[in-house]
């Protein structure tokens, strides 16, 4: 087998040639010119119509974003709290649904709701921003349940408070990614070999046992896809507390995530600064990723080495 | 642990990667460095020579105030090409100087740019749109939401020497006029050809804000957008026993006699004011010295911490309704259902705004008054960008739409844009009465502030500052920081977004 | 929770059943509901005009729909149907190239072995990581240096290099595309490049629908770069024109004109949705490939 596979490899090079001129091109350089201005001043100063720099500076932009008075730890902090916030009960209800959807038994007719959970996606994220402002607002529909409820006569201020601020965008994180996150897991467990619900049937598993022993470890690629692309969704998170926030300097800059910040040095093209940060968060990226590979293929690794004794 | 390695060697990867790459880097970054010390190079070229010449530098002189040295323009290396000069270019963010200049412009070809108004009063244009000496006008339209048009602008003025497509005209806001005006990318007015008697009967004010460290004028505007404080007649009846203009100013005329008024209307079950903002203007319109000083600090003045501490005693004694400008209460606050006595707007805030947020209940129920001091809020600027390939084109609409009575006069009959333009707005004021005030002539209250306005302390950080200055007391405001922790997030925010800035000490 | 229950005890069993179905119901409905709020206002809201929407929400929807639809559609200088096409050319070839070509990667690195392989796949879930808004500036400022300006080019070509998509088709691969099939396919004659067209991509169908929808979304929604590229009046897309119509001056601000722009850009995605829903359901069937 292995001396065959050896004659195709000039397939594999060629398949990947489109995907890697494409990133060269378009991604790589300027990536590349990202990181590297990291080592320098470089700003428009005067407001933004003068150039200043490049100057090598060494690794000063580094110094500046880790000074204890730079609160980078806080950033970062927001950007998890927001991305917790909103991404456990995303997993925890896409599961369930994608279970309910697929369970052959229950024979829910589920094509309407696949299709209306998933529709908050189709939104930019700036209009659903909007949306959920004027949802909050002062004299907006929540407040005015709020009120006839509580009998209070002032509303809410929810985007003046930290906690509410907070939830009200993981709430938009969760509306707009659970019915993506459900779609996906549907496809991983109906990708699952009937034949393995059929035998465990048989050997008289319970519901719930067919579930933790059987589809759960066998979507594990799928979860580990959600996981991942939902971890760095996370750290990209942007234009919602962007509205929701007005910024984010408001409320002690206590929803400001990382790329909020990151776009407060874009603000004067401080690609120096914005670069630092730039490389500080792609390892931080880098690091995630590895505890969460880490974590998630260590308990298969007998099935995987199974898996490439085919090849 | 395989996945480790993977990973690490994907890290090796990048960083050779970049290594491989870093020979594009410095290149590029070099160019870059290269054109900033052309600028500075040629600090002593035409350019420079001629901005010392014009006088008129009203600008303020105060001690210590940053005056940025104007940067000479660049030398234009290629010339525009002859379809560029067939072509007037014009860099805008939203529609509202399309609809002056198709209305109003004597040399704009309606027939052949297919112009009318459609019944729903937005303009009705074809594919193409000219000038009677058949030039065709583009329009080049960047919102400026997440500064997208300022990024756009600030791109392509970068490439205009080397460009054979020439910008000819583009608009700017007063917030970030000086970053503009004091670069290197305008052709200053009185270049072009407008004389100083063309433009004696613009508002001072109108021409402080584009004007250069050197005193040359680089930019005209065909509004002026003078600012008054509009309140409610009912209430004032109610609480204050009269609802007429001049008494009304009399109780309001100074900021304790405001903050009387503010408890009288507490205690009568009213918000003096709607937000935390809302008097923000009258205050940053009227401080002492610029934000920045020559030593690139920032300065906050004195009546800006006037501001703060009247803004915090208005939201811990419920004066105000904790709200923000723009937002939905805010605007709700205007029509019957609100509960606030007055708002401080200019011009287009009165005639648009308000009188649409008033709607049919309140119509004839506003008046308006000077209020404690005299500011402005809103206005756009025309600026010919250096460079364009057709001066005399951008001259004249200059000199049609801000400097010419007649049209100027049409155009606030129109539009109800209060125009740049004195003895027309004076003609005016004679004999005006407003159905939305209740009769009151407000033209005539604007004629009268509109001199008042001291624009001399502004500045290109003025929007970025303003901003971050407002959303950092906002948390004081609502008291979950003190006045010295927001003073500190000021400064850093301030920092973030202006690198070369520096916190006096 | 999932799949078959166990045989023991019928009764007790169908009537379990039908709790059960009741719950997931009640549940269902909830979340659809809360689904839909945000469209319900976004619908209102389309029916009214600027000074009620500020004065605060109501559930009775206004008198502005068709005032709304036709300032949208025909003010001139939105251009909001020549947007519309422009959207639909760059999301629409931005979904199709994205998917094809990261499968085709990711097809690669599953099936072949050779020197580069571990290194370029690890190389990927790197980049992978990069926030896009990291190299926004420099990127828009490249296209410009390449003379790309008012191109659709720089919106659509890139999507080739798709890490994102690129790692959830080899995910898949790795649980539905047995090596099998390819082995089987070469004995049968079939070429390299014809065994992936004829015989990989039906069977990844589930995967490319998904994939076409997550990436189409995110194009159609894209405003940052391509405000950045675009200018040209005909060649904007559709948040761009949104962008200027919240823009607007203080004059023509038309709140309802937003909402309505909104609506008007949400429904070709519904319907694109809509139909890769099908197809998605159709491709899963094929689910019997081995794990």
């Amino acid at each position: 087998m292995k001396h065959k596979s050896i004659s195709y490899a000039k397939w594999g090079y060629i398949f990947i040639i489109p995907f890697f001129v494409a990133f060269i091109l378009f991604n790589l350089i300027p990536l590349v010119s990202t990181f590297y201005n990291s080592l320098f001043e470089n700003y428009k100063g005067r407001g933004g119509l003068v150039q200043v720099g490049p100057n090598f500076i060494g690794l000063d932009n580094f110094r500046t974003m880790f000074a204890p008075e730079t609160e980078l730890g806080k950033y970062f902090g927001n950007t998890f709290v927001l991305w917790i916030l909103g991404f456990i009960p995303q997993i925890f209800f896409s599961l369930l649904f994608a279970s309910w959807f697929t369970d052959l038994r229950m024979k829910l007719k589920t094509g309407a709701y696949k299709v209306i959970f998933y529709l908050p996606n189709v939104i930019m994220a700036a209009a659903m921003g909007m949306l959920f402002y004027t949802m909050f607002a002062q004299n907006g529909p929540i407040n005015s349940i709020y009120m006839s409820i509580t009998g209070k006569d002032s509303p809410y201020m929810f985007f003046d408070n930290v906690w509410s601020q907070r939830s009200v965008i993981a709430i938009i994180n969760f509306l707009m990614w659970y019915g993506n996150t459900t779609i996906m897991l549907m496809a991983a467990i109906n990708g699952v070999d009937p034949s393995l619900y059929e035998s465990a049937q048989i050997d008289g598993a319970t519901p719930s046992q067919t579930f933790w022993k059987i589809t759960l470890p066998l979507i594990r690629p799928i979860l580990l896809y959600v996981l991942i692309t939902s971890l760095i969704g996370g750290l990209q998170m942007y234009d919602v507390p962007q509205i929701i926030t007005k910024n984010g300097e408001q409320v002690q800059r206590t929803s400001m995530t990382v790329v909020m910040y990151l776009q407060k040095h874009l603000y004067s093209k401080n690609y120096g600064m914005a670069g630092a940060l730039s490389v500080i968060l792609f390892v931080v990226a880098a690091v995630l990723s590895l505890i969460v590979f880490y974590v998630t293929t260590e308990r298969e690794p007998k099935k995987k080495v199974k898996k490439g004794g085919i090849k | 642990m395989a996945n480790l390695k993977k990973l690490l060697a994907g890290a090796m990867a990048l960083c050779m990667a970049g290594a491989m790459f870093a020979s594009c880097g410095p290149e590029e970054s070099k160019n870059d460095s290269k054109s900033g010390n052309t600028n500075a190079g040629t600090n002593d070229n035409k350019g420079g020579e001629e901005g010392g010449n014009e006088g008129g530098n009203e600008g303020g002189d105060a001690a210590g105030d940053l005056k940025e040295e104007k940067l000479p323009n660049i030398p234009q290396n290629v010339e525009g090409s002859d379809a560029s000069k067939k072509v007037l270019k014009i860099y805008t963010w939203n529609d509202e100087f399309k609809s002056r200049l198709r209305a109003f412009y004597p040399e704009y070809d309606a027939e052949k740019s297919g112009y009318s108004i459609g019944a729903d009063g937005a303009d009705v244009v074809g594919e193409h749109e000219y000038l009677k000496d058949g030039t065709e006008i583009v329009w080049v339209t960047t919102p400026s939401a997440d500064n997208a048009y300022q990024n756009k602008l600030d791109e392509d003025l970068a490439k205009q020497a080397d460009s054979d497509d020439k910008i000819d005209m583009f608009l700017i806001e007063a917030d970030y006029a000086l970053k503009y005006v004091n670069g290197p990318y305008v052709k200053p007015v009185t270049d072009l050809g407008l004389t100083d008697a063309d433009l004696a009967d613009q508002y001072q004010y109108t021409k402080d804000i584009v004007t250069d460290s050197n005193g040359v004028l680089e930019g005209v505007s065909w509004q002026a957008t003078p600012g008054l404080f509009a309140y409610r007649r009912d209430i004032a009846k109610e609480v204050l026993g009269t609802d007429d203009p001049t008494e009304v100013q009399a109780q309001l005329s100074d900021w304790d006699k405001f903050n009387e008024v503010a408890k009288k209307m507490k205690d009568a079950g009213y918000f003096m004011l709607s937000g935390y903002d809302d008097a923000y203007r009258t205050f940053s319109n009227n401080v002492s010295h610029a934000w920045v000083n020559s030593n690139y600090e920032i300065v906050v003045d004195d009546n800006l911490m006037k501001w703060v501490d009247q803004t915090k005693d208005y939201t811990d004694n419920g004066y105000n309704n904790g709200t923000s400008l723009w937002d939905d209460q805010w605007n709700a606050d205007q029509s019957s259902a609100g509960k606030v006595f007055g708002f401080f707007y200019s011009t287009w805030g009165i005639n648009f705004t308000l009188a649409g947020n008033a709607g049919d209940e309140l119509q004839g129920q506003y008046a308006v008054c000077e209020g404690p001091q005299a500011y402005y809020w809103g206005g756009t600027w025309i600026c010919a960008a250096d460079g364009t390939d057709n001066p005399d084109t951008v001259a004249d609409i200059m000199k049609a739409l801000t400097c010419n009575k007649d049209i100027m006069l049409d155009i606030t009959k129109k539009t109800q844009d209060y125009t740049n333009n004195k003895s027309a707005m004076e003609e005016l004021a004679k004999d005006f009465s407003s159905e939305f005030l209740g009769g009151q002539n407000h033209i005539a209250l604007f004629t009268a502030a509109a001199p008042n306005i001291d624009a001399s302390k502004a500045g290109p950080y003025d929007q970025g500052l303003n901003e971050s200055f407002q959303a950092a007391f906002k948390d004081y405001f609502l008291g979950s920081v003190d006045k010295e922790t927001a003073l500190q997030n000021f400064y850093k925010a301030a920092q973030e977004k202006y690198p070369d800035l520096k916190v006096a000490k | 929770m999932a799949a078959p229950v166990d045989a023991v005890g019928e009764m007790s069993n169908s009537k379990q059943l039908l709790i059960r179905r009741v719950i997931s119901y009640t549940v269902l409905t909830i979340f659809a509901i809360l689904s839909l709020f945000p469209f319900f206002i976004l619908l209102i809201n389309m029916t009214r005009d600027t000074n009620s929407i500020q004065k605060g929400f109501s559930l009775v929807p206004g008198s502005y729909l068709i005032k709304n639809f036709k300032t949208v559609l025909g003010k001139h200088d939105w251009k909001m149907l020549s947007s519309l096409k422009n959207s639909l050319i760059i999301s629409g070839l931005t979904a199709l190239l994205s998917t094809y070509f990261s499968a085709l990667t990711a097809y690669s690195i599953h099936v072949y072995d050779y020197k580069l392989k571990k290194f370029l796949f690890t190389f990927i879930l790197m980049i992978m990581m990069v926030p896009t808004q990291v190299s926004a500036l420099g990127f828009v400022r490249q296209m410009s240096d390449w003379g790309l300006t008012n191109s659709f080019i720089p919106l659509i070509i890139p999507s080739i290099a798709a890490p994102a998509t690129f790692f959830f088709m080899k995910q898949y691969m790795d649980s539905a595309l047995p090596l099998e099939i390819v082995e089987a396919a070469r004995i049968d004659g079939s070429g390299e490049f014809r065994t992936f067209n004829e015989l990989v991509t039906p069977i990844l169908k589930p995967a490319i629908a998904v994939q076409a929808i997550f990436t189409f979304v995110s194009s159609w929604n894209n405003f940052f770069i391509p405000a950045l590229i675009l200018d040209d009046k005909n060649k904007r897309t559709l948040p761009i024109v949104i962008g200027i119509i919240r823009s607007a001056d203080y004059a023509s601000f038309d709140m309802g004109a937003v909402y309505m722009a909104i609506g008007i850009s949400i429904i070709p995605v519904a319907i694109v949705y809509l139909i890769l829903s099908k197809f998605i359901i159709r491709g899963i069937a094929l689910g019997a490939v081995k794990g």
